[in-house]
């Protein structure tokens, strides 16, 4: 594997400068595009992201107060053989992945069999309200997004699973409009595949798990509200799928069904798109202090009496402890060999691994496990002596809380940055949806570490995004 | 469509109107200030601003003596007072923030750019730079709005509850401007038609875009009698209360719910009255005690909206 002292992949360049031919057109145009009028594009982006209101709130610092994410206005380019085979990879692993859910709140045959350990069960993630609970079509994770990182020409590695709430697929939806206005003569040319019809799928699937007998399924998004950080998302998606956007205190519970208030009265609602934790969904349930849930709804939705998505739970399957399974999984319950490889991943529970991460603790990536948004994250080779020595510190204390990866050289793209355009390094989210069937449409969300040489693509630590854009044969 | 959806735009709409209306009244007082005039003193000349706001006790407690620079801070940039400017377009945002789906993408536009573009305003001296410029601006800014979305808005029960909201809030304060103003214009039994008088009441007029139309409809020297005509019972002037109901009556019966009864008869009650009142009648039994026994149906029929659309109880 390439550690971080070899010049990671480049998206755009090979070792020689020369442009990977995918690229060739592209790099062509960019070539001929002065310096200011590329600035000049990303100021009239940032000027309309603002005008339009597509902020995100910051949490801490300034409550309340709303940021832009940094939008690059260089795409970045994979082509159909490279999507494919990526689509079809987290395809496989997110049906693994339900059936595992499935199995895990049912017959735990995974964990007879030897495969899964019984200590999963003691994960907080895991929601014994959910055991023997059947939810239609068996689909736990409607929405999930997948991780992906680049080491090289052939080289994906899944980072991490996210199937409770992910969130930034109204960026993949929003950086494209924003490409086609900024750059339209860059459509005419290639033959870049249509990511807009996302809220449609998204919708078809969800009315597809609305309990059997409902001939037209009342769907609404639940969102913590207009201060939630990823609020804009919630109400761009809602209008984009004709849905109401609803708040816990919009619905209540009666005769084992979830009504909303409306104007002309009580309105049935049949599939709840939630945007709102586990913890919070019912303060009869979880957390008693929520005030964003509604009181009842996970005894209806055991019922059957609703359908959440994603379903109540997912949280065990995409928590860092389970991920090294997954492999295993795509294994025991497809028969197949996974498409898309894991990054190495060492428990720190175990003993030969908690030797060698301490060994090598400023080369290695330590994550906390049960935790996300890139804050309980340190990065080895970035660290100072003294964080290293703190986290050496907490690491000791709770082994079992972390997991450590080897620092992978994440792919750069070239970036618009104040020095002009350089490279950065990139992640990807495609958003895989389940429901009348598995499925992608052609297009991710781009991260991008904006400072030089950070490998932290988190909005919440200063990454900015790109349009992806998939290209058909 | 969600309660609180409802109650969103229709305050949203409020705030908006209201912060037209603390500008148009900030604007003529301070137009009245720069004409020279001994018989009043500054602080009786800035405090009615302060009564049609119902602000004068509040105001007094946080600044004291009444200037011309502490009433415009208290009214324009205050973020103390929960009717300043400041706040009511804050609040129009926030409100609309939480219902921008619902909204034309244009009229979401429309108030968040107006959001943006406030902050100019904010930390500048406006009495030294350019009051007038501000209110003008707010005007604008509200005529926008109501263009923006009376032009691009599909007439759904969320264009109603919009629309209610902004005649509720212009009923309110039509009728509190003409009350405070004509308490203070009319001391007993003096004689009317003077020059500051001219003044005063041109200053009414103006403050409701109405002294064009005053001299279309009667095309005569200025008479309060008939300012307080063409306020109340004029169906055609669009900031009269008669107007206002001519708005809010239909909406209610379009809105009309299983439970919306008592809203409508309400509203109906005091159509009929500036549909069929006359002003002479009006006039004997006292303009102020008509006024304010508007502006006390006028609430009451908003807190009934309030209960029967916009906090819809759950067993209704």
């Amino acid at each position: 594997m390439d550690t971080a002292a070899k010049k990671p992949f480049d998206e755009m360049y090979l070792q020689d400068e020369a442009v990977r031919s995918i690229y060739a057109e592209y790099a062509a145009w960019l070539k001929n595009v002065p310096l200011h009028q590329l600035e000049s594009k990303r100021q009239e982006a940032e000027l309309l992201f603002r005008r339009v209101g597509i902020t995100f709130n910051v949490y801490g610092e300034d409550a309340g107060s709303e940021r832009l994410i940094p939008f690059d206005v260089l795409p970045r380019l994979l082509s159909a053989k490279e999507w494919d085979r990526l689509s079809e990879g987290a395809i496989q692993r997110v049906k693994a992945l339900n059936m595992f859910l499935h199995d895990i709140y049912h017959e735990q045959a995974i964990i007879k069999a030897g495969i899964v350990p019984a200590t999963i069960l003691a994960n907080s993630q895991y929601r014994p309200e959910m055991f023997g609970v059947d939810v239609p079509k068996g689909i736990y994770a409607h929405v999930a997004g997948i991780d992906l990182v680049r080491t090289g020409e052939n080289d994906f590695y899944v980072l991490e699973d996210n199937l409770r709430t992910p969130s930034g697929v109204s960026y993949m939806l929003e950086n494209r409009k924003m490409m086609m206005r900024l750059f339209p003569e860059l459509f005419r040319s290639y033959p870049i595949a249509p990511v807009e019809h996302y809220p449609q799928v998204l919708l078809n699937n969800l009315r597809a798990v609305a309990q059997a007998g409902v001939p037209e399924p009342t769907v609404v998004l639940l969102t913590p509200g207009a201060y939630n950080s990823a609020y804009f998302e919630h109400a761009f998606i809602a209008q984009q799928m004709g849905i109401e956007l609803v708040e816990g205190q919009d619905l209540f519970v009666r005769n084992n069904a979830v009504y909303m208030r409306t104007t002309e009265g009580p309105k049935r609602v049949d599939v709840i798109y939630r945007r709102i934790d586990d913890d919070f969904i019912d303060p009869l349930s979880f957390r008693p202090d929520s005030m964003l849930g509604v009181p009842g709804l996970l005894s209806v939705y055991r019922n059957g009496g609703v359908t959440l998505a994603n379903a109540v739970g997912t949280g065990v399957a995409d928590d860092k402890d389970t991920y090294i399974y997954v492999p295993e999984m795509i294994r025991f319950y497809l028969g197949e060999e996974p498409i898309l490889s894991n990054v190495p991943t060492y428990q720190l529970s175990k003993e030969d691994d908690f030797k060698y991460v301490l060994g090598h603790l400023a080369e290695l990536v330590v994550k906390e496990v049960q935790g996300s948004g890139g804050y309980g994250m340190l990065v080895g080779p970035a660290a100072s002596k003294q964080e290293l020595e703190d986290f050496r510190r907490r690491i000791i204390a709770h082994p079992a809380n972390y997991i450590a990866q080897p620092t992978l050289a994440l792919s750069t793209c070239p970036t618009l940055v104040e020095k002009g355009v350089a490279p950065r390094h990139v992640d990807l989210r495609p958003f895989v949806l389940s429901g009348k069937s598995v499925t992608l449409v052609p297009g991710a969300l781009c991260r991008v570490a904006l400072r030089e040489g950070s490998l932290v693509v988190n909005s919440s630590q200063g990454g900015g995004t790109k349009d992806t854009w998939i290209l058909k044969d | 469509m969600l309660s609180r959806t409802a109650d969103h735009l229709y305050w949203m709409a409020r705030y908006i109107e209201r912060a037209e209306n603390m500008a148009r009244v900030l604007d003529v007082t301070y137009n009245m200030s720069l004409v020279p005039n001994a018989a009043q003193s500054e602080a009786e000349l800035w405090e009615p601003a302060l009564q049609i706001a119902g602000g004068l006790e509040a105001y007094r407690d946080e600044y004291g003596e009444v200037t011309a620079v502490g009433v415009v801070r208290y009214l324009s940039m205050d973020t103390q007072n929960p009717s300043s400017i400041f706040n009511a377009l804050r609040g129009a945002r926030e409100n609309a923030r939480a219902v921008r789906v619902t909204l034309s993408a244009e009229t979401w536009e429309s108030i968040n750019s107006l959001w943006l573009e406030f902050s100019q305003f904010i930390g500048v001296d406006l009495m030294k730079q350019g009051l007038g410029e501000f209110c003008d601006w707010v005007k604008a800014r509200s005529h926008l709005f109501r263009g923006v979305s009376f032009g691009t808005m599909l007439r759904d029960d969320a264009f109603r509850f919009l629309r209610l909201g902004t005649f509720m809030e212009r009923a309110d304060n039509t009728a509190r401007l003409l009350d405070v103003k004509y308490h203070l214009l009319l001391p007993g039994d003096e004689e009317v038609g003077g020059a500051v008088d001219y003044y005063e009441w041109s200053a009414v007029l103006r403050a409701v875009s109405a002294f064009q139309a005053y001299q279309k409809v009667f095309n005569d020297a200025i008479e309060p009698w008939r300012v307080a005509e063409l306020l109340v019972l004029r169906e055609d002037m669009p900031r009269s209360l008669h107007a206002c109901f001519s708005e809010i009556t239909p909406i209610l019966e379009q809105l009309s719910g299983r439970h919306s009864t008592e809203c409508r008869r309400l509203a109906g009650e005091l159509h009929a009255r500036l549909r069929y009142g006359r002003m002479n009648d009006i006039f004997q039994d006292g303009l102020h005690e008509f006024l304010s026994d508007f502006i006390e149906s006028n609430n009451n029929l908003g807190a009934e909206i309030q209960r029967t659309f916009l906090n819809a109880p759950i067993g209704a």
